[in-house]
């Protein structure tokens, strides 16, 4: 799993290690390398820490010990700007992300915080959301869509930022099965790197090609999504578990 | 009680304004070091909070029920700056967007419902936080007294601007007992229900009780070895900041329930003169506490009519206190009897 | 109060007053409730004729009568109070229809159910005619104090959230049985309450960091500056103008 020096991986996160201010200790040393295209799925238990992991990612939260670099762009406060134009994060309830009244004002916000104006940031917010097929909400207010709308709608205001990762929280919780097709089919045909957050392990599977466990602060498994989903043990030693009656055999055999 | 236009004179209206624009702009200012650039996120959703929690209606007494002004429930949550906006922003909402209270007349709803109750409930809060012993316990009974005591205050409030500038010709000791009257029942309900949301906050998440910081007992840190230390974390946010609110607080309580109740007798109709020269108010007898000590707001035995008036103020308020404090402590123990029960 | 207005007063249209900047609506009606306020009680025919301003704009904004009829019920607590004013007001006694009422009360009675309902009218249109976000735009723009007008967008963006929540949590109340009904249930809904606002203060922290993810450094980018031309301001002023001219000839006949 190591990627080519050229272009340098979309993201690399080495030795980082995160305790709480209240000395809950999250991270125990988390390594990873992400290359440029690659969609990944970071599976684990709830409370192993991907939330934590993911804060990091835009530098929400510093690393106590070790590295985050996003396209060899170290995470440091003097990077931060660039860095969260790079990290494009989605959150889990698309509530907290649609903060502004209308949607076109929502997916124009990141972009107008770069300092994009005028033809070139109404652009962008055409472009977002022609990218998540919504182009006829823009000027809806947000809380008048769906939820499956609100999640797309969510992507697309990080899409307007463009991104060089596009990170995912729970991208699949509370979405209906027509939703959650719809939000699969988005998420494939985007060219961004894409790590997806997730307990949802058809989902992983579905759309990623290789799966990382974090459990316990580490990453404890790393390799192609069907391989991992394939060993029973892997997963029962991390509380993950395949929906019932779902099967995943392991390819290599 | 959303002020509609045409109930104060122009001045007053205007005057109210003014005051309740210098009042936020000196919150603004104050609201940014209690939530630095989170203000806006922060201040907004705990706004949306005060709108809702406003239309949850709670029984006060046989049929009739009140609902929550908010003001010193958001100050012992958020701190008193972030309350004033938050409880600001739920009125000019109303106003612009609901149609919701006179546009004329915000100056004084602002005043009134935001500033005052809101500087009142924290002063008396801080107060009583300050003379009890460090703990948590007294918070939600501190709450409760600040709560009590804002709105009847806030009433008092209210009668000194009808008294300056009210375009009904009522009595104001007759204003004065009534809004008195009814708010120190409204003030109680609002007193039992912030305390105990405030109480029940503390008992989740007491971390996000503004009111609280610096009450917590320090951290214990254990290595390894099975050793504990005390955590020398970061320390407890001051609260100097609030201290010139803290003194306005103060200001504002006093003159209310003394100088304006001193002055809200001086009504210039012939009536009252008469009444007065007679030497009661003998047709206050009419009204609910007519029998009372405290009958039209002027206490019986003592010489001036003003200064038993301005002594009346000031007894009322401090009944409310008492009063609460009984009914609190009843409430308080029962639920204490019924968690021993459940244990 | 404060019940009942969960559903906006906000009616879609494309008219002269719809299309209006806000910031021109918003500083027209409060200059006219100012005048309103202004005018005084004697003059009946001023009031006439501000009530018939307030008819053409509600004309030309196609807002159907029947609509700011029903909007007006948030005035009726003061209906109460404006009708006991003649009662219980003081003064020279009048005898009318066989009731002996203050000539004094009467005169205030009548000056706040005008007053009030010309500013509840005036403040309808207002809403009926602007979109939420434009009234914030709006705002804005008369260079209201930014991080008022920021709390205020985010309380209106969240409001039906939080209403919603607490919707749930009353069902979920009610659904075991519990009815409040006297002050032993208070606690009950405390506990409601205060479940709420850890609920709205950890989304409020959860949208502070959405915003930082995207950027947020501490002032909210202003994207459009749709400023008002010099036409729009003259239509805008219309109403107050027109109003303040029927005060000042009744200030100068009285």
């Amino acid at each position: 799993m190591t990627a080519s020096p050229q272009p340098p991986p979309s993201l690399r996160v080495g030795e980082l290690a995160y305790a709480y201010p209240d000395g809950t200790q999250a991270l125990f040393g988390v390594d990873l390398t992400i290359g440029a295209g690659e969609r990944v799925a970071l599976l684990g238990p709830n409370g192993a820490g991907k939330t934590t992991l993911v804060m990091h990612l835009n530098g929400i939260l510093t690393a106590g010990h070790g590295t985050v670099e996003v396209a060899g762009l170290p995470v440091r406060k003097d990077t931060l700007p660039e860095i969260r134009r790079r990290v494009g994060l989605v959150f889990q309830d698309p509530d907290d992300q649609l903060f502004m009244p209308t949607v076109r004002e929502d997916v124009a916000f990141g972009p107008a915080n770069l300092g994009v104006r005028g033809a070139e940031l109404e652009h962008r917010v055409r472009e977002a959301l022609d990218q998540v097929g919504l182009p006829e909400v823009i000027d809806r207010p947000p809380h008048h869509l769906s939820f499956g709308q609100r999640r797309r709608v969510a992507v697309a205001t990080v899409l307007a930022m463009r991104p060089e990762i596009l990170v995912l929280d729970e991208p699949s919780s509370n979405l209906d099965p027509a939703s959650r097709r719809e939000l699969a089919e988005v998420l494939r045909s985007l060219e961004v790197t894409v790590l997806m957050v997730t307990h949802d392990l058809p989902y992983a599977l579905e759309l990623c090609e290789r799966s990382l466990i974090l459990s316990g602060g580490v990453i404890a498994a790393d390799g192609p999504t069907h391989e991992i989903l394939a060993d029973g043990d892997l997963l029962a030693a991390h509380r993950l578990e395949l929906p019932y009656g779902y099967v995943v055999t392991d390819r290599r055999r | 009680m959303h002020v509609p236009d045409g109930f104060f004179n122009a001045p007053v209206s205007v005057a109210a304004g003014a005051f309740a624009a210098t009042g936020l702009g000196v919150c603004l200012r104050g609201a940014r070091r209690e939530l630095d650039d989170r203000t806006a996120p922060m201040a907004g959703l705990v706004a949306a909070f005060i709108f809702a929690v406003q239309m949850l209606n709670f029984p006060v007494a046989a049929g009739t029920s009140g609902h929550l002004l908010g003001g010193t429930l958001a100050a012992v949550l958020v701190g008193p700056y972030t309350a004033v906006l938050c409880v600001s922003v739920v009125l000019l909402v109303q106003g612009f967007f609901f149609a919701d209270g006179g546009l004329t007349a915000l100056g004084v709803n602002i005043t009134l419902m935001a500033i005052v109750t809101t500087v009142v409930g924290w002063t008396v809060f801080r107060l009583i936080v300050r003379a009890a012993p460090r703990g948590r316990s007294v918070v939600p009974i501190a709450a409760f007294f600040g709560a009590a005591v804002s709105v009847p205050v806030a009433s008092l409030a209210f009668t000194a601007l009808f008294w300056i500038g009210g375009t009904a010709p009522i009595d104001v000791s007759s204003v004065a007992v009534t809004m008195g009257g009814v708010h120190v029942l409204i003030g109680l309900g609002e007193g039992l229900i912030t305390a105990l949301t405030v109480s029940s906050v503390l008992a989740v998440r007491p971390d996000l009780v503004y009111g609280a910081r610096g009450l917590t007992a320090p951290l214990l840190l254990r290595t390894p070895g099975g050793t504990t230390e005390v955590a020398t974390g970061p320390a407890p946010r001051p609260h100097r900041s609030a201290r010139p609110l803290l003194a306005g607080g103060a200001l504002v309580a006093v003159v209310l329930a003394g100088v304006v109740s001193f002055y809200a007798s001086s009504s210039p109709d012939g009536l009252e003169k008469v009444a007065a020269d007679k030497g009661l108010n003998t047709h206050e007898a009419s009204h609910p506490l007519g029998e009372s000590p405290l009958a039209g707001y002027g206490v019986k035995g003592v010489g001036s009519e003003r200064l038993a008036v301005g002594l009346a103020g000031v007894a009322g308020v401090g009944i409310t206190v008492l009063a609460g404090g009984a009914i609190f402590y009843a409430v308080r123990r029962r639920g204490r009897s019924a968690d021993e029960a459940h244990a | 109060m404060g019940a009942g207005h969960q559903r906006q007063l906000y009616r879609p249209g494309d008219t002269l007053v719809h299309r209006l900047p806000p910031q021109c609506k918003l500083l027209a009606v409060a200059c006219f409730a100012v005048v309103v306020v202004a005018t005084p009680r004697e003059a009946f025919w001023a009031f006439g004729v501000h009530v018939l301003l307030l008819a053409v704009v509600a004309a030309v904004a196609r807002v159907p009568p029947a609509f700011v009829l029903r909007r007006m019920v948030i005035e009726l607590p003061f209906v109460v109070f404006a009708v006991a004013l003649p009662v219980i007001g003081l003064g020279a006694r009048v005898e009318v229809l066989g009731m002996s009422l203050s000539a004094e009360g009467l005169w205030a009675a009548w000056n706040i159910l005008a007053k009030a309902t010309l500013g509840v009218v005036a403040s309808v249109l207002l809403a009926a005619t602007t979109e939420p976000r434009a009234m914030l735009q709006g705002a804005r723009r008369l260079r209201l104090p930014p991080l008022l007008v920021q709390i205020a967008m985010f309380m209106l963006r969240y409001m039906d959230v939080i209403l919603d929540e607490m919707r749930r949590m009353r069902i979920a109340r009610e659904s075991r049985g519990f009815a409040g009904r006297d002050l032993r249930h208070l606690p009950v809904l405390a506990k409601s309450a205060g479940a709420l606002f850890i609920r709205s203060y950890e989304r409020g922290e959860r949208v502070h960091l959405a915003m930082l993810s995207r950027g947020y450094t501490g002032t909210m980018p202003v994207i459009h500056e749709g400023g008002a031309s010099a036409g729009d301001w003259a239509t805008a002023v219309l109403l107050p103008v027109a109003a303040l001219v029927t005060a000042a000839l009744s200030w100068s006949l009285s």
